[in-house]
């Protein structure tokens, strides 16, 4: 053909296409080929189950990403970037062999009309989106957005891409004189522009467009892998290994290693963890989501996962190291101590990140590691040796757990001498905190009222571990969880009702029911599901407007979002939601461990004031209704440092059950 | 006339402790009941000032040697056989505290007497009852020396420092005693960490414990303290969390303190601080416990939360000194 | 070095301490136990000294309930030996815990090496005979320093810090080998994770051994056991917080503070 864009170089044009592709291609490949190396190097992990739930999440979240669409301004943009990408990658791989094998009996792809067509529309398109997002990094920057050069420099190289595309379309239909309105409508009107260059050289000028969009992309290539648009190759595999289990469950599967030790160096981390960093996009979501980071701990999520990115790579690739090199420690040099205990395991930044990063695990991961040396805060050395001696973290005697039974008056049944429906599992700070003493004698009193067959474990309860486990330390967790099984071992029952979400989210994910149907239930579950049955007498109709606080462990965590909804409603309250609720809920502070932790100093206020302050601004909600023990004591804290006393009260949703029975 | 009654009369840096005169109070009664003699001892150097103050004896020996100023268990304890075979003594109390721990359970070894430890009450009804505190003050223990021989520890704080402080010119006896050579040597001494507020000369201490649950709180006791014109200490717990500096620790190994007005927030009132803070005027208690042991030697209790009572208060004293 | 460190356990105060209706002891029923705090500052001296200088960590405790777990732990957290003396200790008092100690560290014999270190509780809240630091090292024959926090050791001698009161403290210099009474180690007793004693249990070992009982267990014979009286002098203002501060001020007013 005439116009055979490889001529433009004379007989050599296919000879040097072959040389700068096999270059191109070499390089991408080694460093391809590197990474992979690298992440074989990983701790094994089982992500090979589940291939059917496994290929719709993939289908769903590569191909119509809709958690890039939580952030209205960037979500179309990227949306049509990334469908260009598809396109013009097949074109250029097409184009390529095109021009590597000039014999093939097929035309180059812009040549084929319908294909030139949509080439042009995504052009503009993209076009469009690259001038959104370089106005969006240029204006518009959201906090956590990271705006290196790096991504200008990317963003510049699509644009040529497209550019090349457009001007190439317009030159050639100049060279052909030709004019195609309908299938080339953009390069038409470039046509139209440059109508008055001659032929040849319009010609010439197409076949260096053709030139110029092969070298960028050949470019592209050996840059791509260097650079954080990696995520473009690693992001799919990411989504597509990501946890379809049950995102409660710490538990590591398919690893005989000890895992329970934590890992002290990169190469302790599975290669799902090692593949996180390749995968992030900076694009800062989970920064802007996290509540330690809003508060002004020293942990960025986003941070977390590119330090250990920058360190693998460094460490795993910088070939061999001089014998005096020192490879900096993956925690206390890479990686803080203070980093990893800032995090409340809220979820929040798992939730909102686009290539499914799992945060939360890895940072847990990291502080098993602390805890095997010991080096954890001396507030929480105190509790861990509390729940060590006597399974709970207020340091009080067991036999004292079931005491608010003693003062309540109420008969409940011990769950170990006589069989029960349900099993009521109260949890450390609803048995022991004096605070939420008269709470937990409502709950029983309502559970009596409703005439639901329940008992206690009494002193053989232990924490449920939830936290020790977030914590860190493992061996607790596993020592907690044999006593807790031990003890229902000997008690008969059908269901297990929870006062605390933490203890709900590991007793539900995280225990062994073996199949023997156990289910574990929120007493808000129980509740709602009395209410429905009809089996509370609500005498008197509650009125006012409340909002609802979601506890992580319970929304996010496990995805009970309504059933507390629906019992203020029957309860006849207006619910008034905050503007972050249900999955975007927002931290209490307290998950995770940080409960038992100090506040670090400097902090520029505490998560439960920052969200009480949310309450606070909706017109008239006087009421903050919670669903968690510790929510209480968090809440009730932030209302008096923030000031907000005689203007909200937080109450639990039993309180208010009780309220409506009296 | 039984055999007499020997106080170790302590000392540091040229003061004399205050268990001194608690062990005399005690150490008198005791000479009544029993008809005995009460004597007290002196071991180190530059005696003769504080032989003054212990008029509440009949008789003060010194036994003036260097080598006795915090002298090591044994060595004290050594003298101490050696004073109780010359004076015919039968009785002895020493102090139970940090600069004389040890010494009373050599001697007791030694000479073959019984030693009772944290001894908060001594009766007499023919034979010798000690009463101890056990388990950091759970449990008492009551302990009969039924021939009234035997060494005693007297718990800080348990007798009244007051009957054992007299005006009264005691009858002093200097004693050549042989010292022996202790390879435990003083040194120096190190000073409590300076640059803070000095709360040994407060008027007013806002005292803030475990119950104050964090170090944020510590702001809330602050504004208390400034309100009343005063200054935050704390218990050890509170201390150990580094939410205060060492130089804020009241008890037995912190400062000890005597305001006019002690006010105690969300601590238990174990006996280790109690030791440090009982001799205040006014003990003000604010516990969630209502079986906290500080409700026992406080002089007005509250039990609630701390940290909503607090707020409230410095309201209120703000306005009445805003009144005024 | 050759370091000792001598455990005691102690009834749990966090239990409720009850008194045995037939004899002047503590009801066993309730009773738990655990290792004296000051025991696990002197635990944790011992390591710290070990990780400086170098040597070995044995501990060694009386038999008591849960001692094993304790002495497991000791070994978790780096102690090299862990010798129990078996025997029933239950009515053992201050002096006769002292000879039996005595007796294992002489026949111990490394326990009086050059470069032996024993330490302790500088009292535990039990010790109604006394503390034992002292007798153990006039028995030894070596000195003996108590209330300590903090231990510096330089070749065969060694310079201790001891809290006296009001924040004072003194500087005392001592020979090898001795004897401390430990306050509190020089940094908080570590934390050593569940699965590490765990560990231990599969792996250590404890030495139990038989020291001959003294004649007489205790030197005197308690008269009588009983919790102290509740409820104290104090009047207890009642009411809203807001109530009790109108309260509280009013005797603030009263004393003339405010």
């Amino acid at each position: 053909m005439k116009s055979d864009p490889v001529t433009l170089l004379g007989p050599a044009g296919v000879g040097v296409l072959w040389l700068l592709t096999l270059l191109a291609f070499g390089i991408f490949g080694r460093r391809i080929w590197q990474l992979i190396g690298l992440l074989r190097q990983g701790r094994p992990e089982n992500r090979f189950d589940q291939w059917g739930r496994r290929v719709a999440h993939f289908l769903k979240h590569v191909l119509l990403q809709p958690r890039l669409f939580n952030e209205r301004s960037i979500g179309a943009p990227h949306f049509l970037i990334f469908w260009g990408f598809v396109l013009y990658a097949t074109c250029f791989n097409w184009s390529l062999l095109r021009g590597l094998l000039p014999f093939l009996p097929i035309p180059y792809p812009d040549e084929v009309k319908i294909v030139s067509f949509f080439l042009e529309i995504f052009a503009v398109l993209v076009l469009g989106s690259l001038l959104v997002a370089t106005m969006r990094r240029a204006f518009f920057a959201p906090p956590h957005l990271h705006l290196s050069l790096d991504a200008n420099f990317i963003l510049s190289l699509i644009g040529l891409l497209m550019l090349t595309t457009l001007f190439g379309s317009g030159f050639r239909l100049v060279a052909e004189g030709a004019r195609a309105p309908g299938w080339s409508p953009f390069g038409n009107v470039l046509a139209e522009l440059f109508a008055d260059v001659p032929a040849a050289s319009a010609l010439k000028l197409s076949q260096a467009m053709w030139w110029l969009h092969m070298l960028v992309v050949l470019f592209f290539l050996v840059y791509l892998p260097y650079s954080k648009h990696m995520h473009l190759l690693a992001s799919p595999f990411n989504v597509f290994f990501s946890n379809r289990g049950r995102l409660g469950d710490l538990s590591v599967q398919g690893t005989t290693e000890d895992f329970g030790s934590g890992a002290s160096q990169w190469k302790e981390l599975t290669w799902k963890q090692l593949l996180s960093g390749l995968s992030c996009a900076e694009c800062g979501r989970c920064d802007r989501a996290c509540p330690a980071t809003a508060s002004g701990y020293p942990l960025e999520p986003q941070q977390l996962i590119q330090k250990i990115k920058k360190h693998i790579v460094k460490a795993g690739l910088s070939g061999k190291p001089a014998a005096d090199a020192h490879e900096p420690k993956l925690i206390g040099e890479v990686i803080s101590e203070a980093e990893l205990w800032s995090c409340t395991t809220c979820l929040s930044c798992m939730e909102r990140c686009a290539v499914w990063n799992e945060q939360v695990p890895l940072v847990v991961t990291l502080r098993r590691h602390l805890v095997t040396q010991g080096a954890v805060d001396r507030t929480v050395q105190d509790m861990l040796a509390n729940l060590t001696r006597y399974g709970n973290s207020f340091g009080k005697s067991d036999r004292m757990r079931a005491k608010w039974v003693q003062s309540s008056g109420l008969k409940i049944k011990d769950a170990r001498k006589e069989a029960v429906e349900y099993l009521w599992f109260v949890g450390d700070y609803a048995s022991y905190d004096p605070r939420l003493e008269e709470i937990t004698k409502q709950t029983a009193r309502i559970f009596q009222q409703a005439g639901l067959d329940f008992g206690l474990l009494y002193e053989a309860e232990r924490n449920a571990g939830n936290d020790v486990r977030r914590v860190g330390e493992e061996g607790l967790f596993e020592m907690l969880k044999e006593k807790n099984l031990q003890a229902f071992a000997k008690a008969k029952f059908k269901m297990i009702v929870t006062t605390d979400p933490h203890t709900y989210n590991t007793l539900k994910n995280e225990y062994p029911w073996n199949g023997d149907g156990v289910q574990v239930r929120h007493y808000t579950e129980v509740l709602d599901e009395l209410i429905q049955q009809g089996r509370l007498s609500l005498k008197k109709k509650l009125t006012g407007r409340v909002t609802y606080h979601d506890p992580c462990y319970l929304g996010r965590y496990n995805g009970v979002y309504d059933p507390p909804r629906r019992v203020l409603q029957a309860l006849g309250l207006e619910l008034v939601e905050m503007p972050r609720h249900r999955h975007r809920s927002y931290c209490c502070g307290a998950g995770g461990g940080r409960i038992w932790m100090e506040d670090t100093p400097g902090i520029k206020e505490r998560p439960a004031e920052n969200r009480i302050r949310e309450a606070a601004a909706l017109p008239e909600v006087p009421t903050f209704v919670v669903a968690c023990p510790k929510d209480i004591a968090m809440f009730r804290d932030a209302i008096k440092t923030t000031g907000h006393e005689g203007k909200l009260a937080v109450k639990d949703i039993a309180e208010l059950v009780a309220e409506a029975m009296e | 006339m039984s055999d007499a009654i020997l106080v170790l009369a302590e000392h540091l840096r040229g003061e004399i402790s205050e268990i001194t005169y608690a062990m005399l109070g005690a150490g008198r009664n005791l000479a009544k009941a029993l008809n005995a003699p009460l004597y007290a001892v002196l071991l180190g150097s530059d005696l003769a000032p504080l032989a003054a103050r212990l008029g509440a004896a009949d008789k003060v020996f010194l036994v003036e040697n260097p080598q006795l100023n915090l002298a090591s268990a044994g060595t004290a304890a050594a003298l101490l056989k050696e004073l109780m075979a010359q004076q015919q003594v039968g009785l002895v109390l020493v102090g139970g505290t940090n600069v004389s721990m040890g010494i009373g359970s050599v001697l007791s070894v030694r000479t073959g007497l019984p030693f009772v430890n944290f001894c908060k009450k001594i009766s007499w009804d023919g034979a010798l009852t000690c009463t101890s505190q056990l388990f950091g003050g759970k449990i008492l223990a009551d302990v009969k020396l039924t021939d009234g021989r035997g060494v005693i520890s007297i718990y800080p704080g348990s007798f009244p420092a007051e009957a054992g402080k007299s005006e009264a010119a005691p009858t002093t006896v200097k004693l050549e005693l042989p010292v022996a050579a202790s390879t435990v040597l003083f040194k120096r001494y190190i000073e409590p960490e300076a640059g803070d507020i000095d709360i040994t000369k407060q008027n007013v201490l806002v005292a803030v414990g475990r119950g104050i649950q964090s170090q944020a709180n510590v702001a809330l006791a602050e504004e208390l303290a400034q309100a009343l014109g005063g200054a935050v200490c704390a218990s050890r717990p509170v201390i150990d969390q580094g939410w205060l500096p060492l130089s804020r620790q009241v008890g037995k190994s912190g400062m000890t303190v005597k305001p006019r007005l002690y006010l105690a927030l969300g601590i238990s009132g174990a006996p280790e601080h109690w030791e440090g803070m009982q001799g205040s005027q006014l003990i003000i208690a604010v516990n969630t416990d209502p079986k906290a042991p500080i409700f026992d030697g406080a002089h007005y209790g509250v039990c609630g939360d701390a940290l909503e009572l607090v707020p409230a208060l410095a309201e209120k004293i703000k306005a009445k000194k805003g009144a005024a | 070095m050759n370091l000792f460190v001598l455990l005691k356990m102690v009834p749990d105060t966090v239990e409720e301490l009850n008194v045995a209706p037939d004899s002047p002891a503590l009801d066993a029923e309730f009773l738990r136990f655990k290792l004296s705090d000051p025991g696990e500052q002197a635990l944790e001296q011992a390591l710290l000294l070990k990780e400086k200088h170098g040597g070995t960590v044995t501990v060694v405790a009386l038999d008591a309930p849960e001692v094993d777990e304790v002495l497991f732990t000791a070994l978790a957290k780096g102690a090299t030996r862990a010798v129990k003396i078996g025997g029933d200790w239950s009515r053992l008092q201050s002096f006769a815990a002292g000879q039996i100690l005595a007796a294992f560290l002489k026949a111990a014999g490394s326990a009086l090496s050059a470069d032996a270190l024993v330490l302790l509780r500088s009292q535990a809240i039990d010790d109604l005979e006394g503390e034992i630091g002292p007798y153990l090292a006039d028995e030894l024959g070596v000195p003996y320093a108590d209330v300590v926090t903090g231990v510096t050791v330089t070749g065969n001698s060694m310079s201790i810090i001891k809290e006296f009161a009001g924040g004072l403290r003194g500087e005392f210099t001592l020979p090898l080998p001795a004897v401390l009474g430990i306050q509190s180690a020089e940094k908080p007793p570590r934390y050593v994770p569940i699965a590490k004693v765990r560990a231990a249990l599969k792996s250590a070992k404890i030495e139990t051994v038989d020291v001959a009982p003294p004649a007489r267990l205790a030197r005197f014979a308690l008269e009588r056991m009983y919790k102290p009286e509740a409820g104290g002098r104090a009047q207890m203002l009642e009411g809203s917080p807001e109530a009790v501060a109108d309260k509280l001020v009013e005797v603030l007013v009263q004393q003339g503070l405010i």
